[in-house]
């Protein structure tokens, strides 16, 4: 029986007169690689917040690694994100004035120990090792991706969330980071995946549709994979 | 991820965050660190004169006469031990002149005047502002003497003239002439044992628009000689760098050491200065508030303005799981450094700020205050960081969800 590393039911999220979103029910068990798709508004990312620990849903519960965050204080979800969760973004969103080890290196200061042996190792994970030394102006849109990406995993989190994380790259560097993403699924890494891209969300072992809030489609595409 | 191990410590990336910020972000924070270096560079400035204006404008005060009277007390006079005395007691640190007088009545073509015996170099040092047409006397001659103005004029004496001067000496009563003997002979019994003449030149003419006009002044060991006495003096004439308060004590310490001496101090020369001390003081004080108020509000804006473009970064730390005074700290860690440099910047530049004002205003150098360096540096990191606060605290009101996804 695989463990349920994410437990999200009947939540809800209101802002004002708009339901973003109504009514979900959705469980991930570890190891899984989930994408959610949709069209704009439909509450993507959204739920992506909640999942991560930067917002909270106004009905429902959600249960990560056990805990129930959904009433949790903002201090308490920010230590909670930070030991269970490794972010990814659209735009990288890498320290300007950090090298690549560098912008790795903080997210293990924030988390405990920086320690430059486990964050260069990272950094070769994502075949990134030479240009440790450079700044994020001095990468492409696909180095800088996979510096995002060797940041969120140098904690271990308990699941990795990727906001359109291939959004801002062009095919060959999004063939790059869905080989790493294939390899850390295979390595059993939970990632879910926010994608608009049908291609990115095609090669996940599980889809779910959003539309207007609700979860419209639940797709298990082990077959695909396997293919 | 293998267990991490404590090689690196949090210490160090802490710093190797600041720095990074600080060197790679140089171009941005150059507006923040020239804000806190002229703000730095006017205060450290504005105290390094605030601190040397006493010590400058008591010099120029002392341009303007003695400050202080010393006297002997009853009918004793003031003998050399007790200038000598007097001379340690007061410190020669402080001593801009101090010259004894005695006064003797003498006779010049049977006209009364009054010779000043002094020490013509300390005279000197009191009364800079005297108008000397010709020179001051001449230590080696000390036949050479000054008249004053009016008894040149009364004389017809020029520079280089020469001039007898008589008169009864010391501890000797004077002999009415007789009416028995004719001129000659009247003029002889005036040259006898008790009486004194010499001749004297005129070195100089002394102008000063006072009673100084009335008077000869001679070296006063001339005079002595002159006169068959040892060192008398009636008063001593000091010219001390000191204030009202400082000059005060120092006379009760006179009058309490050196109980054979009355000191008076020159009232109007002391209050004004003190007066004229205490309004520029407090004029500096005033600018020094100023300053450091438009230091604060511009390292306000400047750090309100560094928080808004750092959103995102700040956004993305939050969102890496950093509590919000750990990024504060981080912010305000980068004040301190700014505040540093600045301050440490302004110190030498401000320096050099007191040391033009000076020369062209009093027309002499100023002093370097060592203690200066780790004071400014001190308070421009204060206040950076007191200026810092109400910006850095905007990081709480930072949500990464919203600042992340691009609001």
């Amino acid at each position: 029986m695989p463990q349920k590393i994410l437990e999200l039911s009947n939540v809800s999220k209101i802002y004002g007169n708009l339901k973003a979103l109504s009514d979900i029910n959705l469980s991930v068990n570890a190891g899984d690689w989930l994408s959610i798709m949709g069209p704009s508004g439909s509450g993507k990312t959204t739920m992506i917040n909640i999942i991560g620990c930067m917002d909270t849903p106004s009905t429902g519960s959600v249960i990560l690694d056990g805990t129930d965050i959904s009433r949790e204080t903002a201090g308490n979800l920010t230590r909670i994100r930070r030991d269970k969760i490794g972010l990814i973004f659209q735009q990288f969103h890498l320290i300007s004035y950090l090298t690549a080890l560098e912008n790795v290196m903080v997210a293990q200061y924030y988390h405990s120990m920086p320690d430059e042996e486990e964050a260069m190792e990272a950094l070769a994970k994502v075949g990134l090792a030479e240009r440790a030394g450079h700044l994020p102006a001095q990468l492409s849109g696909g180095e800088q991706q996979r510096v995002c990406i060797a940041r969120a995993l140098i904690n271990s989190p308990s699941i990795l969330l990727g906001d359109e994380p291939t959004g801002n790259l062009d095919e060959e560097n999004e063939r790059v980071v869905v080989d790493i993403f294939r390899r850390l699924h295979s390595e059993g890494v939970t990632i879910i995946i926010v994608t608009h891209d049908p291609e990115v969300g095609d090669v996940a072992q599980r889809k779910i549709i959003l539309e207007h809030g609700r979860i419209t489609q639940d797709i298990d595409q082990t077959p695909i994979i396997r293919t | 991820m293998a267990s991490r191990t404590r090689k690196g410590s949090r210490l160090r990336m802490y710093f190797r965050m600041l720095s990074g910020s600080l060197i790679r972000r140089a171009s941005r924070l150059v507006i923040a660190v020239l804000a806190i270096a002229i703000g730095a560079t006017i205060l450290s400035g504005l105290v390094t004169i605030y601190y040397d204006i006493p010590e400058q404008l008591g010099r120029e005060f002392r341009s303007y006469g003695a400050n202080l009277i010393v006297l002997p007390r009853g009918e004793a006079k003031i003998t050399r031990e007790t200038l000598r005395a007097l001379r340690e007691l007061v410190g020669e640190g402080r001593i801009v002149g101090l010259a004894p007088y005695r006064y003797q009545t003498v006779k010049i073509n049977e006209q009364p005047y009054i010779i000043a015996g002094t020490d013509l170099e300390e005279a000197r040092n009191n009364s800079p502002f005297w108008y000397i047409e010709g020179s001051w006397g001449d230590s080696q001659d000390t036949s050479q003497v000054l008249v004053g103005h009016e008894i040149a004029g009364t004389l017809g004496l020029k520079l280089g003239d020469t001039f007898t001067v008589q008169g009864v000496k010391y501890g000797e009563s004077a002999e009415a002439s007789r009416q028995d003997l004719s001129a000659e002979e009247n003029q002889k019994r005036d040259l006898a044992r008790q009486n004194f003449h010499t001749k004297l030149t005129v070195r100089g003419i002394v102008s000063t628009g006072g009673a100084e006009e009335g008077f000869i002044f001679a070296d006063i060991d001339m005079l002595d000689d002159l006169i068959g006495d040892t060192f008398r003096a009636d008063v001593i004439e000091c010219s001390i760098a000191a204030n009202a308060a400082e000059l005060s004590e120092l006379s009760a310490e006179i009058e309490r050491i050196i109980p054979e001496l009355q000191p008076r101090a020159v009232r109007r020369l002391t209050q004004s200065q003190d007066i004229v001390l205490g309004k520029l003081q407090a004029l500096v004080l005033l600018v020094t508030v100023v300053v450091l108020i438009i230091t604060m509000i511009s390292v306000y804006t400047t750090m309100t303005a560094m928080v808004a473009e750092r959103r995102r970064e700040i956004a993305l730390k939050k969102a890496l799981g950093a509590e919000n005074k750990l990024v504060m700290s981080e912010l305000l860690g980068e004040g301190v450094m700014l505040g540093f440099t600045g301050g440490a910047l302004g110190v030498f530049l401000g320096f050099e700020f007191a040391l033009r004002v000076s020369l062209n205003v009093f027309g002499r150098g100023i002093n370097f205050q060592w203690a200066l360096i780790p004071a400014t540096i001190a308070v421009f990191i204060i206040i950076t960081v007191a200026a810092s606060i109400i910006p850095v605290r905007r990081v709480m009101d930072i949500h990464p969800a919203i600042v992340l996804k691009g609001e």
